[in-house]
C-alpha cells in the first residue's frame, strides 16, 4: 500500500496561507493546537487527494530559534519530515517572502512554491518573470490567487509530483569566507546525515543556532574547532554569524530579482495606505478606533447580541432544556434524584453552554471580519504603548472590551494575540473586568450596604481594570512569563475586503470548539455543584434535602432547632438548603474567610455556587434567606391586580436581579458576623466574587485557550489566591479606620502588600532565549 | 550615530549597521533591515510609539526602542 504523502504548508503570514489551505482542503480539516503551546495547528486532506495530507504550520517570517512558531515549524520540519513543502509565497511582498524561501529549500525537502496576488501585481503595472525566477531558484512555481481559487489544483498537484519524485537544491550560496566554513562545518559535524540534509544543520552551526546545537549533541571539541572556522569568517567580514548569513540572503535575493522584477509604479501610495492616512492619523486614529470598538460591542452585546443570549438561555435553556425536561421526567413517575440530575445537572449545565453560543458566534464573526480585513493589525498599533507596559499585547484590548460583557468570549478573542506570552497574560486577567453576570453581586452589595450608591459599581470597574494592570507587570517579571526574546516588530498588512468562506469558517470553528473543549468542564462542573446542594445528611437519613424535609417525622421542630443552632441562625430561616453537602462544606471551611471580614457559610456558599454562573450568588442568598417565606403575591405591573396562575394559585414575587427583597437580611448578616463592620465585609466580599475564579464557563474557556493543564490552573489558581490577597488587604486596612484593627491580621496585609509592591516595582530583565516547553 | 529614531517623518534613510545582539537583531534582520537597506519613515503611532515604516515595499512597525539600535545615514 502506499504511503501516504504529507505535505506542509509553509509561508508568511498575511500571504493567503489561511486561505490557500481552506481552498484546499474545504471542510476535511481539522483544527487543534500544537502540542502544549497555545500555537493553532490546521491539518486537512486534499480535495484533490484524499491521500495527501496537508500541515499548515504557522506563519512564519523566518527559520530562527527564536519565536515560537519558527521554532514549531522548524521541529516539524526537521523531525516529521513531510515529503514535500507548498511554499506560499506573496508577490506584493517578494523579497521578504523569497527570504523564507532560500531557507526552507536548505532543508533538503522539495519545495513548490505558489505564487499568490499575481493579480495584484500586474494591476500595479508591475511585472514579474516567473520563468526565470523558478528556473534560478530551482523550484517548481505556480501562479495562483488564493481568493478567486486560481492555479490552486495545479499548485497542489505540482506539490505531490515533487513529493513523490522531486527534489530542491538550494541555488544559492553565500560568499567565499562564508561557504568555506560552511564546508568545514559539515565535514567534521553532519557528514553522518543524509546529503541533502546537511547544508541546513551546516548553515545553522555556523550560526551558533542554540536549538541546533541541543539537538545535534555535538562534542566539546568539535564545537571548539568549528568556532574558529566561524570567527575567521566574521572577522574577514567583519559582522557576526547570523548578520553575515541573514544579509548575504538578502543580498542574493536583490542581485535575483534585478533582471525578474519590473517595477513601474514608483513610490505612490498604494490603496492601502490611502486608508491608513486616516485609519492612523495622528488625530483621526483614536476616534475612529473608538467607533469601531463601539460597533462591535453594541452588535454583539447590544440589543441583537442579547436578544440571542436572553433567547437562548431563557427559552431553550431554561424552558425547553430544564423546565421541559423536568415536567416530562416528573411526568414519567422517574425518581425525584435521577430528575433532578438530569434537568438541574446535566440539562442545565448543557443550556448553560449552549447559552453563550449565539453571542460567541456573533463576536467571533466581528472579530474575524477585523483580522482578515487588516483593521486589527492597527488595532495592535494604535494600543500597542499602553498594553506593553503590563506585559499585555495592544490586541489584549478587545478581550478586556468583550469581557466587560461576557469573559466567555473575551477569553477567547485573545486568540489573536500572536506572541504566547502576550495572549497567556490577557487569558489570564481578562476576567478581572467585571462582566454583565457579576453586575446583580455588585448590585445586592450596593443596594443592601451602601444605600444602591452608584459609587460601589464604578469601584468595581477600577478594581477590575487595576487588578489587570497590577497583575501584568507583576507576572511579567516572573520567570514563567519571561516571554519570547523578540521584539516587537509587527507587519501591517495591506487591507483587502474580509474573505467570506475564511471569515465564516474560522467563525464556526471557534465556536464549535469551545461547545466541545469547554463544554464537557461546565456540564461536569455544574453536575458537581448540582450534587452538593441538593443532597444532605437529615437527621440521619442522606437523601435529596428537598424531599427529606418534606417529612414531618424526620424533619422534627427539635431538629429544626438543633439544625438552625448548628448552622448559627434564627430559626425561621431555616432552609433545606442548610441541611446540604454544600451547606456542610461551606461551614467548614467558611473560617478561610474570617480575614476577609466575611467568615460564615451562607457568603462562602453563595460564592461557591458562583462559579456555576455569577447570577446565582444572588439567588443563592435569596435561597438561603429562605425568601420564598417572606414572598409577596405578585402584582400585575399595569393594572395593579393581584396575579393569579391557570390553577388559581397566587404567583408569588420572584427574588428580582439584584435581590432587593432580601436587603436587609443581607446588610443584617453581614453586620452579624463581622462584628458590625457589615459595610467593610460586604465590600470585601464583593472584591473577593469579582477578582476570584470566574465562572466554569469561563474556566473552560480558559483551559480551552490554554491549551496546558499547568497554565489552566495557574490561571484559576492565581485569580484566587489574587482575590483574596486583595480582599484581605481591603478589610485589614479597612478595619483600621473603622476602629477594630485586628493586629495580627493586619501585620499581614501590611506585609502582603509590601510583597506586591517589591514585585510590582524591581526592575525587568528580557530573557535572552527562548525556552520552549 | 545616527539612529532610525531620530529621523523624522517623511525622511528616507539607509541603514548603516544595526547594534544590539542576537534574538533583537536577529528579528529585525529577519524583517528585511539589514545593511544598506533602504527605509522610508511614514508616520508614528497616535499615542507616540510605535513608529511605521517602509522597507522592501512593506509597512513594518517598530518600536523606537528599537529603533534605536538601528544605525542610519
Amino acid at each position: 500500500m502506499e504511503k501516504q504523502i504529507r505535505i506542509a504548508l509553509a509561508g508568511n503570514p498575511n500571504s493567503g496561507k489561511t486561505t490557500l489551505f481552506n481552498k484546499l482542503t474545504g471542510s476535511n480539516q481539522f483544527v487543534g493546537n500544537w502540542p502544549g503551546v497555545t500555537v493553532e495547528k490546521k491539518e486537512g486532506k486534499l480535495i484533490v487527494d484524499k491521500e495527501v495530507v496537508l500541515t499548515d504550520l504557522p506563519g512564519i517570517y523566518s527559520l530562527s530559534p527564536y519565536t515560537l512558531e519558527e521554532v514549531v515549524a522548524r521541529n516539524y520540519l526537521i523531525e516529521e519530515k513531510p515529503d514535500a513543502i507548498l511554499n506560499i509565497v506573496d508577490a506584493t511582498n517578494l523579497e521578504r517572502n523569497l527570504y523564507l524561501t532560500t531557507q526552507l529549500t536548505e532543508l533538503g525537502i522539495p519545495v513548490v512554491i505558489a505564487l499568490n496576488m499575481m493579480d495584484l501585481v500586474r494591476k500595479a503595472g508591475d511585472s514579474i518573470n516567473v520563468k526565470e525566477l523558478g528556473r534560478q531558484l530551482g523550484c517548481r512555481i505556480v501562479e495562483i490567487s488564493a481568493l478567486k481559487g486560481d492555479g490552486v489544483t495545479e499548485a497542489a498537484k505540482a506539490a505531490i509530483e515533487a513529493a513523490k519524485t522531486g527534489k530542491t537544491i538550494p541555488q544559492h550560496s553565500f560568499s567565499g569566507p562564508v561557504e568555506h566554513a560552511l564546508a568545514h562545518i559539515e565535514e567534521v559535524t553532519v557528514h553522518n546525515l543524509p546529503e541533502e540534509r546537511q547544508r541546513w544543520y551546516a548553515v545553522k552551526l555556523f550560526e551558533r543556532d542554540e536549538k541546533v546545537l541541543e539537538s545535534l549533541n555535538i562534542a566539546d571539541s568539535v564545537i571548539a574547532h568549528i568556532e574558529q572556522d566561524i570567527q575567521a569568517a566574521e572577522k574577514e567580514l567583519d559582522d557576526d554569524s547570523e548578520s553575515i548569513i541573514t544579509n548575504e540572503r538578502y543580498i542574493y535575493i536583490g542581485q535575483l530579482l534585478k533582471g525578474i522584477y519590473k517595477k513601474k509604479g514608483q513610490g505612490q501610495l498604494s490603496a492601502s495606505d490611502k486608508i491608513d492616512k486616516i485609519v492612523t492619523n495622528r488625530i483621526l486614529a483614536l476616534p475612529i478606533f473608538a467607533i469601531v470598538m463601539w460597533l462591535v460591542y453594541w452588535i454583539a452585546m447590544g440589543p441583537f447580541g442579547s436578544f440571542l443570549t436572553d433567547w437562548t438561555n431563557d427559552v431553550l435553556g431554561g424552558a425547553w432544556l430544564t423546565d421541559g425536561s423536568r415536567a416530562i421526567l416528573e411526568g414519567w413517575n422517574v425518581a425525584p434524584w435521577l430528575t433532578g440530575l438530569i434537568s438541574d445537572g446535566i440539562l442545565a449545565g448543557v443550556g448553560a453552554v449552549l447559552g453563550f453560543v449565539p453571542q460567541m458566534l456573533v463576536l467571533f464573526l466581528m472579530l474575524c471580519l477585523l483580522e482578515d480585513c487588516g483593521y486589527m493589525a492597527r488595532i495592535a498599533f494604535i494600543m500597542d504603548r499602553i498594553f506593553r507596559r503590563f506585559g499585555l499585547s495592544g490586541k489584549s484590548f478587545i478581550p478586556m472590551l468583550v469581557g466587560t460583557g461576557c469573559g466567555v468570549p473575551g477569553v477567547m478573542a485573545s486568540r489573536t494575540i500572536e506572541n504566547e506570552r502576550d495572549r497567556r497574560m490577557t487569558i489570564m486577567t481578562t476576567c478581572f473586568i467585571p462582566c454583565g453576570a457579576k453586575m446583580p453581586i455588585i448590585g445586592l452589595i450596593a443596594g443592601a450596604l451602601f444605600g444602591g450608591s452608584g459609587l460601589i459599581a464604578t469601584s468595581a470597574y477600577f478594581i477590575g481594570v487595576a487588578a489587570i494592570i497590577v497583575s501584568g507587570i507583576m507576572l511579567k517579571k516572573t520567570k514563567m512569563f519571561a516571554g519570547d526574546p523578540a521584539p516587537f516588530v509587527m507587519e501591517l498588512p495591506a487591507y483587502h475586503a474580509p474573505a467570506l468562506g475564511n471569515v465564516l469558517r474560522g467563525t464556526w470553528e471557534r465556536g464549535w470548539s469551545f461547545i466541545k473543549r469547554a463544554g464537557t468542564v461546565i456540564v461536569l462542573a455544574s453536575i458537581i455543584i448540582w450534587f452538593l446542594s441538593s443532597f444532605g445528611s437529615v437527621n440521619g437519613r442522606f437523601g435529596m434535602v428537598d424531599d427529606l424535609f418534606e417529612d414531618e417525622e424526620l424533619v422534627t421542630d427539635e431538629y429544626v432547632a438543633v439544625l438552625a443552632d448548628r448552622m448559627g441562625i434564627p430559626e425561621d430561616e431555616v432552609v433545606p438548603m442548610d441541611d446540604s453537602i454544600l451547606a456542610g462544606v461551606g461551614n467548614a471551611v467558611a473560617p478561610v474567610f474570617k480575614p476577609l471580614g466575611f467568615g460564615s457559610w451562607k457568603p462562602t456558599v453563595a460564592t461557591v455556587t458562583g462559579l456555576v454562573a455569577k447570577e446565582e450568588v444572588v439567588g443563592t442568598f435569596g435561597v438561603l434567606y429562605n425568601y420564598d417565606a417572606a414572598a409577596e403575591q405578585a402584582v400585575d405591573e399595569e393594572t395593579g391586580e393581584l396575579l393569579f396562575d391557570e390553577d388559581g394559585e397566587p404567583v408569588m414575587e420572584e427574588l428580582d436581579e439584584e435581590g432587593s427583597q432580601i436587603w436587609a437580611n443581607v446588610a443584617d448578616d453581614f453586620s452579624k458576623f463581622s462584628n458590625g463592620h457589615g459595610k467593610l465585609a460586604a465590600f470585601s466580599f464583593m472584591i473577593f466574587n469579582l477578582l476570584c475564579a470566574p465562572c466554569f464557563a469561563a474556566m473552560g474557556a480558559i483551559k480551552r485557550e490554554m491549551n496546558s493543564r499547568k497554565w489552566t490552573w495557574f490561571a484559576i489558581g492565581y485569580m484566587c489566591v489574587f482575590a483574596y490577597v486583595i480582599a484581605l488587604i481591603v478589610f485589614q486596612l479597612g478595619a483600621l479606620f473603622t476602629g477594630a484593627a485586628n493586629a495580627a491580621g493586619l501585620i499581614v496585609a501590611l506585609v502582603l502588600l509590601v510583597l506586591m509592591g517589591w514585585q510590582l516595582f524591581k526592575p525587568y530583565r528580557e530573557a535572552a532565549s527562548l525556552t520552549v516547553q | 550615530m545616527k539612529t532610525l529614531r531620530e529621523v523624522p517623518i517623511g525622511a528616507t534613510v539607509r541603514v548603516v549597521k544595526l547594534h544590539g545582539e542576537g534574538a533583537v537583531k536577529r528579528r529585525i534582520m529577519d524583517m528585511g533591515i539589514t545593511r544598506g537597506v533602504e527605509v522610508y519613515v511614514r508616520k508614528v503611532a497616535p499615542l507616540g510609539d510605535p513608529v511605521e515604516v517602509n522597507v522592501r515595499g512593506y509597512e513594518l512597525s517598530l518600536r523606537k526602542a528599537d529603533a534605536e539600535m538601528i544605525e542610519v545615514e
